[in-house]
């Protein structure tokens, strides 16, 4: 019988990233995600790691910028105000095609805002955050054990396509103690290949640059262009969500992380209650499932959208579904979660048709 | 029967959450205490950190800034240089100070700006639960070394006061202790010499004040004043408690 | 005759108050507070001198003295 042990979210990460092949790690303290380099200091040394506490979030994010550019398996974690510092270094990682696995653990903002779980960091964690054209392979657990195994395709899709990528979780999966079992085998980073374009001894083979810029009249383009085709692969391939009583539906809550475990509840009630309610919630978020979403929408007329925060994967709602259907939004912004009970409230009015849609016409 | 001591105007007579035995409540005591000295508190403006002390923002009782962490010196030199008539000092922390805002506080030295830095070295990060901090002594434990600081994995403890005096514009740097009583007045003195030359439209002052984390020390809940003996022990030995740049003193030679 | 005086509502019972005083005139009561520590006390009539350590070093300006 596999082995489950009861795990806090941010050590679940941080072992499952190990497990994963991590062999480097950068960081420093913020709440709600200390548990991470405290983790790292003393387990990365154990499987011939290396820990650094860097000075700060920019210098975390460059050290793993560096890391990487060796072929490295590696990571930094940080929370909200800490991930804005890193923008400039992710930018660069994708810049240079650097894979790297990145964790945060969202708090209140905007600001030094507050240390609870929040989801406000949607858009800097799929919209870039940093300058200029990239994607980041973004993944939003519910859980502890998804915090576990995560890493693991988080660090297979960064290598194989070239891409950052990053877990987004909030302080309330930070912090929660819930059963792991991993369900992927250890990585055996011995057996891991050393990528072509990574630098190091190089024993008499021909030179190699690890960098992000190219000055030559159209040549950026080029190499924005040759990104592109991954990404399109990725959103190809890598698209993943989970449904639940979809089939006879009349409202569908979309939500990603401990919103989507209200949710859970908030549609056990409202089936109590009589209302057809289903959960659609995606898993990555970049890139995000609205393929699926425009298929459910030829019969479900009626999303909810379910955020703690002041709407922001709403956006991409609406934008994948393209006027096909109602979309409307349970938002709690500042921190804090809302309960199943309010978020009933919002479906029965939707289906008394007395709510208002999001940013419906004024 | 006559009352001896009054409490300072400049700091708000309300309960602090700062833990049983830590320095921070003595320092702001006595920057409270200097600045009704000074009589300057209605043009005093303060630059809260991230640590501990980001609460110093209520605490004190003149107008205050919290923002990034580690970016106090930078706040202070916007606030200063809009306002030359105002007193501005930057209360921070070792990890505020030493860890991500090196550079911010380098420069500001640099370009000597008139301001007051209060710097409080506990050797250890406190708000987020006792991590290293770049003072933290070698063979001390924190949450992110837990068998104790080596050289190999992070280096030596900062010496901030040492290191800062080298900078020809800072005016003045002196490192004191609030571990005793003595040593609570000597670190008033220092703090009213900060603040002095501010008034006199001298440039960058710094104190560096070593101070008691017991919380996160370790130390026995039953007897919090027990963290003066690593003060005393451990971190003295270490930082050196004296002045290290008095450019006052050296025209005087 | 000087005495020092204790604020049970600000004292967080650190004892540094105990440490500093040069004549060991204060202890710790037996009795908790509102707050959940169990304050300080001047536990010797007559004993205080007035020398102020008590107050340089308090965190919570938790202590009077008189004189």
């Amino acid at each position: 019988m596999a082995e489950k042990k009861l795990t806090k979210g941010n050590e679940a990460l941080a072992e499952g990233a190990i497990r994963a092949g991590c062999r480097f790690f950068a960081g420093y303290p913020i709440t709600p995600q200390n548990e991470i380099p405290e983790y790292m200091s003393w387990r990365l040394p154990q499987v011939g790691g290396a820990f650094v506490q860097s000075e700060s979030e920019v210098s975390a994010i460059n050290m793993v910028y560096g890391a990487a550019a060796t072929g490295v398996r590696c990571m930094t974690s940080s929370s909200s105000p800490g991930m804005s510092l890193k923008q400039e270094g992710i930018s660069y990682c994708a810049g240079a095609d650097l894979p790297v696995f990145l964790g945060n653990v969202m708090r209140g903002g905007p600001g030094l805002g507050n240390i609870a779980g929040a989801q406000g960091d949607y858009w800097q964690a799929t919209r870039g955050g940093g300058h200029g054209d990239y994607r980041t392979f973004v993944m939003a657990p519910n859980g502890v054990n998804e915090m576990a195994n995560f890493p693991h395709k988080c660090f297979e899709v960064a290598f194989k396509y070239r891409i950052p990528s990053m877990v987004l979780a909030d302080g309330i999966i930070g912090q929660m103690m819930e059963p792991v079992e991993f369900t992927n085998p250890e990585v055996d980073v011995t057996k891991l290949p050393v990528p072509d374009w990574a630098i190091g001894i190089n024993n008499g083979r021909a030179k190699r640059i690890v960098k992000s810029y190219d000055l030559r009249d159209g040549f950026l383009e080029i190499m924005v262009n040759e990104r592109v085709k991954r990404y399109n692969m990725i959103e190809q391939n890598e698209v993943q969500y989970e449904e639940k009583m979809l089939e006879d539906a009349d409202i569908v809550i979309v939500a990603y992380g401990t919103a989507a475990r209200i949710s859970v509840a908030a549609m056990k009630l409202a089936r109590e209650k009589g209302l057809k309610v289903g959960l659609f919630r995606p898993i990555t978020l970049w890139p995000f499932p609205k393929a699926r979403l425009v298929e459910l929408s030829k019969r479900v007329k009626n999303f909810l959208v379910v955020e703690m925060s002041l709407g922001q994967m709403v956006e991409d709602v609406q934008l994948s579904l393209n006027g096909r259907s109602n979309v409307y939004l349970h938002a709690k912004p500042g921190a804090g979660v809302m309960t199943a009970d309010e978020v009933y409230k919002t479906m029965e009015s939707i289906s008394k048709k007395g709510a208002k849609e999001y940013a419906a016409a004024k | 029967m006559q009352l001896l001591n009054k409490k300072p105007e400049a700091l708000l007579d309300v309960p602090t959450h700062y833990c049983p035995g830590c320095g921070h409540g003595i320092v702001h005591r006595l920057v409270a205490e200097v600045i009704d000295e000074l009589g300057i508190r209605n043009r005093t403006i303060g630059v809260a950190p991230v640590g501990c002390a980001v609460f110093s923002d209520t605490y004190f009782n003149c107008d205050m800034i919290q923002g990034p962490h580690g970016r106090g010196p930078a706040e202070a030199t916007g606030i200063k240089r809009t306002i030359p008539g105002a007193i501005v000092f930057s209360y921070q922390g070792d990890g505020d100070l030493a860890s991500i805002g090196m550079a911010e506080i380098v420069h500001a030295a640099i370009r000597s700006e008139h301001i007051t830095v209060i710097f409080i070295n506990n050797a250890i990060y406190g708000m987020t639960g006792g991590q290293m901090a770049p003072t933290t002594l070698i063979g001390q434990k924190a949450t992110t070394c837990v068998d104790g600081r080596t050289v190999a994995q992070a280096g030596y403890p900062i010496k901030m006061s040492e290191m800062l005096s080298t900078i020809d514009g800072a005016v003045y740097i002196e490192r004191t202790s609030v571990h005793s009583a003595p040593n609570v007045m000597k670190t008033k003195a220092a703090i009213k010499k900060a603040f002095q030359n501010q008034v006199d439209g001298k440039g960058f002052s710094l104190v560096e004040i070593l101070s008691m984390c017991p919380t996160n020390w370790g130390t026995k809940a039953s007897n919090p004043a027990e963290a003066t003996k690593f003060v005393a022990e451990g971190m003295m030995p270490v930082f050196p408690l004296g002045v290290y740049k008095d450019a006052d003193a050296a025209d005087k030679k | 005759m000087p005495k020092m005086e204790v604020d049970d509502s600000r004292c967080k019972g650190c004892y540094l108050c105990i440490q500093v005083c040069p004549k060991k005139c204060i202890e710790k009561s037996d009795k908790f507070s509102k707050t959940g520590y169990y304050p300080a006390k001047d536990a010797k009539e007559g004993c205080c001198i007035a020398c102020m350590s008590c107050v340089r070093i308090c965190p919570d300006m938790a202590i009077k003295v008189y004189k």
